[in-house]
């Protein structure tokens, strides 16, 4: 098993970086787990790095699907209420959230 | 092996009042009560609605009413399936207690039906993982060797349905999480086509691969379990225009003239046992009077790599949702970027971060085109190679997995070693083509072999031809 700090395809500082994108709080020890377990997958993955990919276009969706729009038309939804009951926190028939601003992002 | 009602049997003698909706509830329940402590399909046991529908069902045919094809059937859902008013986990602890506001459309079609609903069953953590092992509330165990895993993601809706506890349940496949714990619990499981069942209501894992189907005992349950399940919904974007296909009238064809495809370069790794029941397989369906081609699919070891860089990605957007502000828990903190990774660091197990954080990698600047992008090629390749081989063949036979089923714990500790159970069963998501497995013998230390019949998108009909014929030959 290679060391955190030694794989060459990742290092724990750019693992640190995806996890504040990933909104994920990691700790040192996951942080170290995390770092070799990609690490060790991203190497397996190298072997499409062999093919030739260069002429063949990428294929996102297997199936032909159009985008299906409908007349914009009221029509019943969810009950607010039964949504809001399932939520952590509501207030005034919404979602309620802590400050979004006037805290420093970290 | 013991033998249990079929779905088949029990839809038609609920409807002819010669067995009653609740005497038939009553025997799954009372095999729930003997074993379900010790195997551990489900998250929830439904008995109070579960007698209540049986009730109604019972009435309405002493009424001479009439009742839907899949009256008094006892049915377990994944506990990613959306139930109104019932809690809905995904196996994790981001949405313990968390009671959906609607149905998922698979659940009402089962219930128009007449289906009875026993619970929702046990799965790895959001779909993600081969053996059931990544549940938050503790892992399944297989109902035919105890000291053995069910397979996964669906390792608690193959459970319920080889223990007896329901007689059909309803799985999710993103990358095999019906077919291979089918396989290992010596049962009959279906990939359908993408779009061909409505994935409106299921928990969301990986938005271009995923698709609901049915484990059951038989292949002619699964043909009536995906007529009632199977066709266009307008609830979900991804749906096919087309209706349910006839599935029970195919399987009586057999396979005479069918050219049946033959992988000459089989990707290794694969148990002999199990190579020799994929021969035996081919050979009987020759006898049967088809014809065995052999085809090549250069790419299908790629596969792996493109589905585990896809598959990732895909859900590390799909489960950005999960942050505490609108379903399932939260963790107080002052402002709300902390809340959200508080949230998510608590209420996530160590695989769905895992995931998470690959795919969100995959996704990176300066990442995509050397992951994603690639991989979106890869699949492009795959494509490719099928509609190759599909031009000289109608069907493909493939194991469903490796291996038999594998001791609970034995590849926990290397995850890389758990996505490789996932080698055959991978490609057909990434293309969207149907799929399925059929029992076909035991291997090593008598423990069920899948062999698994690949068709092309829209193939089900084929599929169910010859997956009927391995039934009637093993």
């Amino acid at each position: 098993m290679t060391t955190p700090e030694s794989s060459a395809r990742l290092s724990r500082d750019a693992v640190a970086k995806v996890a504040r994108l990933a909104r994920l709080d990691l700790s040192a020890d996951e942080l170290d787990l995390m770092t070799t377990q990609l690490a060790g997958m991203l190497d397996h993955f190298s072997d499409i790095d062999k093919l030739d990919l260069a002429d063949v276009a990428p294929l996102a969706q297997p199936l032909p699907l159009k985008n299906v729009l409908r007349d914009d038309v009221v029509q019943p939804g969810l009950d607010r209420d039964e949504v809001l009951s399932v939520a952590p926190a509501a207030e005034d028939g919404r979602f309620r959230v802590p400050p979004t601003i006037g805290f420093q992002e970290s | 092996m013991t033998t249990f009602q079929s779905v088949v049997d029990i839809a038609t003698k609920v409807a002819d009042g010669s067995v009653t909706a609740t005497s038939v509830l009553e025997e799954h329940l009372a095999r729930i009560g003997e074993r379900e402590t010790e195997i551990h399909a489900f998250n929830l046991v439904t008995a109070e609605s579960a007698r209540a529908a049986a009730q109604s069902i019972d009435e309405a045919v002493a009424k001479g009413r009439p009742v839907g094809r899949l009256a008094g059937v006892p049915i377990a859902l994944k506990d990613n399936m959306c139930t109104r008013g019932v809690d809905t986990t995904c196996s994790s602890k981001i949405l313990q207690g968390w009671k959906p506001p609607y149905d998922a459309t698979v659940v009402t079609r089962l219930g128009a039906a007449g289906a009875v609903f026993v619970g929702k069953t046990n799965l790895d953590e959001f779909a993600m993982g081969s053996s059931t092992e990544n549940s938050a509330f503790g892992p399944t165990r297989n109902p035919l060797d105890t000291t053995r895993v069910p397979g996964g993601s669906s390792g608690g809706s193959a459970a319920a349905v080889a223990a007896g506890f329901s007689a059909a349940s309803l799985g999710s496949d993103t990358g095999g999480s019906i077919r291979q714990p089918a396989a290992l619990c010596g049962l009959v499981g279906v990939k359908p086509t993408y779009g061909m069942v409505s994935r409106q209501g299921l928990v969301a894992f990986a938005s271009s691969l995923d698709q609901i189907g049915p484990f059951t005992h038989s292949v002619a349950d699964a043909a009536l379990v995906m007529e009632v399940i199977a066709g266009h919904d307008e609830l979900d974007s991804t749906s096919l225009p087309q209706p349910a296909p006839n599935l029970t009238a195919v399987l009586d064809r057999g396979v005479k003239g069918m050219r049946i495809g033959r992988i000459t370069d089989l990707p290794e790794g694969c148990e002999p046992e199990v190579l020799a029941q994929l021969d035996a397989a081919f050979e009987a369906l020759r006898s049967a009077g088809a014809t065995i081609v052999d085809i090549e699919l250069p790419s299908l070891s790629y596969g792996l790599t493109a589905y585990y860089l896809v598959a990732p990605a895909e859900a590390s957007s799909n489960l950005a949702r999960y942050d505490g502000v609108r379903y399932g828990m939260r963790v107080e903190a002052p402002d709300l970027n902390a809340m959200y990774a508080a949230t998510r660091s608590a209420g996530f197990g160590a695989e769905v971060k895992r995931r998470i954080m690959l795919g969100t990698y995959a996704l990176s600047a300066g990442y995509f085109d050397a992951y994603y992008g690639k991989a979106l090629k890869v699949r492009r390749l795959l494509a490719d190679d099928f509609a190759r081989a599909y031009s000289s063949c109608d069907v493909i036979l493939t194991p469903t997995s490796p291996t038999v089923a594998f001791k609970l714990g034995e590849k926990t500790n290397d995850p890389l070693t758990m996505y490789l159970c996932d080698v055959f069963t991978i490609p057909t998501n990434l293309v969207g083509h149907a799929a399925m497995s059929v029992p076909f013998g035991t291997g090593a230390d008598g423990l069920p072999v899948g062999v698994q019949v690949l068709a092309p998108a829209l193939g089900e009909e084929p599929m169910f031809k010859v997956a009927a014929e391995l039934e009637r030959a093993r």
